[in-house]
């Protein structure tokens, strides 16, 4: 049995004892992995090492003008149930009307992920009865997806060394299409329950992702590659913060060469941060279960970000059937490509998988790829350009203007703009200091006009945001370099004259 | 036969046009007409205000020379299931009393748009299950037939001091109000909704026209379903050609509704056959059905010798899976039912229990309160069906039997078959207290047999008043045609209208209430 491994500072390796039940045969080690570093129980008597198996269900908001079957406004944040339409609240006698623009993010997005587009896919109801489910049904697509088989790529550091990275991938399994719920506040103290439906009907993709991951630092490192696709093709806004990009974990552990343990399911993970850490949690929590001798249920639990730790969910009694069934008010959708495109066909009609495919943006590993070719720039200095928004371009930028060589340029960009930003908690967008001067700057540097040290005290005023330019900065504050040599003489001179005792001193020696 | 043809002259369209009579004057008429027919129950709501202003509007038109087109004026019911903004809308459930939708459905829509007058929501079973309208919270509606010169000449009272109100028959159903409506002269065309043969049924028992289009024809948005995938507006008139006329108002694609064909829809007029020796008209024998009366079965051969001696093709063909197709409908209707009705939870409207211990007490009191045992049966039946475990065995199985049933159709019409001649119904309508011995399931089971394969197969059908019974009711018979071929069939239809020459229902009651006044409510067409 092949199993997996985690690189890096994660690794351990466990052998099995002598008093095991047989050598394990050479080569193969189980492995298993702990983020916060510190020790996994390597088992009672030695016995074999735990495998720990992760996959990822992910809910990406489709960002889009109106909700998935309906004409209702997509938005956040907005005042309660102030974006409901008949057909959101579930009015009797209302119908879907697939909305277009979700069909070509989910799409996209599938593309974009190596899937295969499905010509045609199928809508089904799940049935289950909550308050802020108005149809008592949720429209999803559980026979055909729109878009299977897919993988995605994506890269981590070993050693926690930026300079150590490995690139895995993990298999997609589907992408489908289906609602967002509303929202239910509880009001404890009135016992109520408010709902509000601005939500109910907003387009999701639900990207489902293989069990190919083994800890909570590959977990956070495949969605944070998902989120940047996401953003990168527009598809989703994907800010977890604001719930357009909900993660759930399917954790289980077992023995090399045996079957896959019970997994249990973590939700309620706001972060990617918060994603490591629930994952490794949960990896750590069964281990130490089954070490025990106890049994890990088949349930839901909730990662408790403040606690640090996962929880049952109380909500769920037993196993709910969905009743699956067809949806019967919408047909089959139906995708065209180049080839099966009816001629006579109207535009607007039709969605053209080959037509978006030839539109797609450069995705983040082709972006990073090319930042390396054409700045000469380090790989894991291209994972930081793009990991902020707006910090590559910014970087294009700041080098279009400026003589400095990009090489030199991306430590300016790296070690000064971007742990200032962080430490201001601002994004590149609101940057007081814009490309422009930044390049201003580092033209002074480049013509030795400033020295290094004067540079980073002129970005220092810059980031007052005063409006002024490095060049009356440097005037100001006097950081010029002098580069007269009569002048440097006469400085000389003066303070050699201030200094008379001392020159005498010198002088006699 | 000659009065009949004097009515058809007097087109009431025709007659407001030249002003013989206004619509506000039209509308009067009906509403007084449902006022002195009220003990039928046809009508769930009245809208009294609403009708008179919309006629107010259309006389407007008129006085400019504009009217909108032949609807223009003319009265109209719309069974209870579909949304009507402004108007309440129950389906005949507690679940929805006091219901006002804040949309017209799209057929409604469409109604108005053409100046249509609508008077009110009309009587069904509820949630439109059932087959004898007698199942709605509001009641049972009565055949206005049951109060005509030609049933009371022929029923004999069984004993004297019986009650003479306990003869009544039933309309059938479930859009058994506008059949009724239609047939006791309160409006001149109503909309049913059709599912099983819920448009159709009604109209043979109750001796009016009552189209069921192809699936896909009309919109369904804003019809409250019973079946998604079998539902579709019926139209229910006094004859073949004002279906045409409404067929032709409403027809064609919706952006509301993703089941509705694109193509462009023209409506049409339909010609006066001549020569039927082109046709083949099939006679499916399986439809020869347990339980079919000897007079209906008589009629209909006769109905076939009709078109024989007129020079059709008349054949016998099988349609062998339709023997499967109750149980194929209990399986399928009740899945549906069940997943469309759990929108029904007393959150965002209709009927709200007081029990407030939590959100599953409020849900399972609300649903026990607003749903009748019919419905709550279904609703169960359907989340059997839908298990996990279930599902292939059942659901999949009646799909796949569903299939059959609509090609056993398209192989009968690929062997150069034009339409379908069978029966509506098994008989003619029972008493209510007769109707009342079997429970809905029972019923609704014997009563679709006839009717339901056209909505599995998504077929065009339409029942045709053909004569009456010894009991002195309607008997009707039934039109199948090839998918969207609405133009063939209910040319078909119009042609056999005129050789069987159905005899004029004699309200008494409505004499008794209106001294027969009205030329143009009882004239049978509108257009």
């Amino acid at each position: 049995a092949a199993v997996r491994a985690c690189g890096g500072a994660w690794r351990r390796t466990w052998q099995r004892g002598a008093g095991g039940p047989g050598p394990a045969p050479r080569g193969q080690h189980a492995v298993a992995c702990n983020a916060r570093g510190g020790a996994v129980p390597a088992g009672k008597s030695g016995l074999a090492p735990w495998v720990p198996v992760v996959g990822l269900e992910i809910h990406a908001q489709i960002s889009s003008n109106s909700k998935l079957f309906s004409g209702s406004q997509v938005q956040f944040a907005a005042p309660p149930n102030s974006l409901v339409s008949f057909f959101d609240a579930s009015l009797p006698g209302t119908l879907p009307v697939l909305n277009r623009r979700c069909v070509e993010a989910a799409v996209m997005t599938g593309l974009a992920l190596n899937c295969s587009i499905n010509k045609k896919s199928l809508f089904d109801r799940k049935h289950y009865f909550y308050a802020d489910l108005p149809a008592g049904y949720q429209i999803t697509q559980q026979r055909v997806p729109i878009a299977v088989n897919g993988s995605l790529s994506y890269s981590l550091c070993i050693d926690n060394k930026m300079s150590q990275m490995v690139t895995k991938t993990v298999r997609i399994k589907q992408i489908q299409l289906e609602q967002d719920s509303g929202k239910s506040l509880h009001d404890d103290t009135r016992s109520q329950t408010l709902v509000d439906l601005n939500r109910a009907g907003v387009g999701l993709m639900e990207v489902v992702m293989e069990p190919d991951m083994c800890c909570g630092e590959e977990a956070a490192a495949a969605v944070r590659e998902l989120q940047l696709i996401l953003q990168t093709l527009g598809s989703s806004q994907a800010v977890m913060a604001e719930g357009q990009l909900r993660v759930d974990a399917n954790v289980s552990v077992h023995h090399p060469g045996e079957p896959y343990g019970v997994r249990t399911e973590v939700k309620n993970i706001n972060s990617i941060r918060f994603l490591a850490k629930a994952v490794d949690y949960e990896i750590q929590r069964q281990i130490e279960e089954l070490e025990h001798g106890g049994t890990i249920l088949n349930e839901t639990r909730a990662f408790d970000s403040k606690l640090g730790c996962t929880v049952p969910m109380r909500d769920k009694e037993g196993k709910q059937d969905y009743r699956f069934m067809p949806e019967p008010n919408l047909p089959p959708l139906i995708l065209y490509d180049a080839k099966s495109l009816p001629a006579n066909m109207n535009h607007q009609q039709v969605v053209n998988i080959d037509w978006i495919h030839e539109r797609l943006p450069d995705l983040p590993s082709v972006k990073r790829a090319k930042l390396v070719e054409q700045y000469g720039i380090l790989p894991e200095h291209s994972f930081t350009l793009l990991n902020e928004d707006g910090l590559a371009e910014f970087f294009e930028n700041v080098v279009k203007q400026t003589q400095m060589k990009p090489k030199k340029v991306i430590g300016w960009i790296i070690n000064d703009l971007l742990s200032h930003l962080k430490q201001h908690s601002l994004t590149v967008k609101e940057s007081p200091v814009s490309s422009f001067l930044l390049a201003d700057l580092l033209n002074l540097l480049v013509k030795k006009d400033i020295s290094s040290t004067a540079a980073k005290q002129v970005l220092a005023e810059l980031w007052k945001g005063e409006g002024k330019t490095p060049l009356e900065i440097v005037k100001e504050k006097k950081l010029g370099l002098i580069q007269d040599q009569k002048e440097l003489e006469q400085i000389c001179q003066a303070v050699i004259d201030r200094q008379e005792n001392e020159v005498i001193t010198m002088v006699l020696g | 036969a000659a009065l009949r043809g004097e009515w058809m002259r007097l087109q009431v369209s025709a007659a407001l046009k030249e002003g013989h009579v206004t619509p506000t004057e039209l509308c009067q008429r009906c509403l007084s007409l449902i006022k002195s027919t009220k003990f039928l129950n046809a009508y769930i709501t009245v809208a009294e205000e609403s009708a008179l202003k919309q006629a107010e509007e259309s006389e407007e038109r008129y006085r400019r020379g504009q009217p909108l087109g032949v609807l223009d004026g003319i009265p109209i019911a719309v069974k209870d299931n579909f949304n009507t903004a402004g108007i309440e809308t129950t389906c005949a459930s507690n679940m929805l009393k006091g219901y006002i939708s804040p949309y017209n459905a799209t057929v409604v829509q469409k109604l108005l748009d053409q100046g249509a007058v609508l008077l009110g929501k009309t009587n069904l079973d509820e949630f439109a299950m059932g087959s004898g309208s007698t199942d709605g919270v509001f009641g049972p509606v009565r055949s206005p037939w049951s109060y005509s010169r030609q049933y009371k000449e022929k029923s004999v009272p069984k004993s004297h001091s019986e009650d003479e109100d306990s003869n009544w028959v039933i309309t059938g159903g479930s859009s058994g109000g506008s059949a009724a409506a239609v047939s006791s002269f309160t409006c001149f065309a109503a909309l049913g909704s059709d599912t099983g043969g819920s448009t159709r049924n009604p109209a043979a028992h109750c001796g009016v026209v009552g189209l069921k289009p192809t699936y896909g024809l009309i919109s369904r948005h804003g019809l409250i379903p019973l079946v998604n995938s079998m539902d579709v507006p019926g139209i229910l008139t006094r004859c073949v050609d004002d279906a045409a006329v409404v067929l032709g108002s409403l027809a064609g694609h919706d952006p509301k509704d993703s089941t509705t064909i694109q193509d462009n829809f023209k409506p049409f007029q339909l010609p006066n056959l001549t020569d039927v020796s082109k046709l083949s008209i099939g006679i499916p024998k399986e439809y020869h059905a347990p339980g079919l009366s000897s007079e209906i079965l008589a009629l209909w051969s006769k109905a076939a010798d009709l078109f024989k001696n007129a020079g059709a093709k008349v054949i016998e063909v099988s349609l062998p899976h339709t023997r499967y197709s109750i149980v194929c409908y209990h399986v399928l209707c009740t899945a549906e039912v069940a997943s469309n009705m759990a929108r029904f939870d007393g959150l965002e409207y209709g009927h709200r229990s007081d029990i407030n211990k939590s959100t599953e007490s409020m849900y399972a009191a609300t649903r026990r309160e607003g749903f009748n045992d019919v419905v709550r049966g279904r609703i169960l039946s359907g989340n059997y069906f839908l298990l996990k475990q279930n599902y292939e065995n059942y659901f999949v199985k009646a799909q796949k039997v569903r299939r059959l049933i609509a090609n056993d159709f398209a192989k009968v019409f690929g062997s150069g078959v034009d339409i379908l001649l069978t029966p509506t119904t098994l008989s003619d309508a029972a008493p209510y207290t007769e109707f009342i011995k079997e429970d809905n399931r029972t019923r609704s089971a014997q009563d679709d047999i006839l009717t339901q394969a056209a909505n599995m197969a998504g077929l065009p059908a339409i029942n045709v008043p053909t004569a009456l019974s010894e009991r002195g009711l309607p008997v009707g018979l039934q039109f199948i045609g090839r998918s969207f071929q609405e133009k063939q069939l209910l040319t078909v239809a119009k042609w056999f209208e005129k050789q069987v020459k159905f005899p004029m229902i004699q309200l008494e009651e409505v004499k008794r209430h209106d001294h027969g006044v009205f030329q143009h409510q009882k004239s049978a067409s509108f257009s």
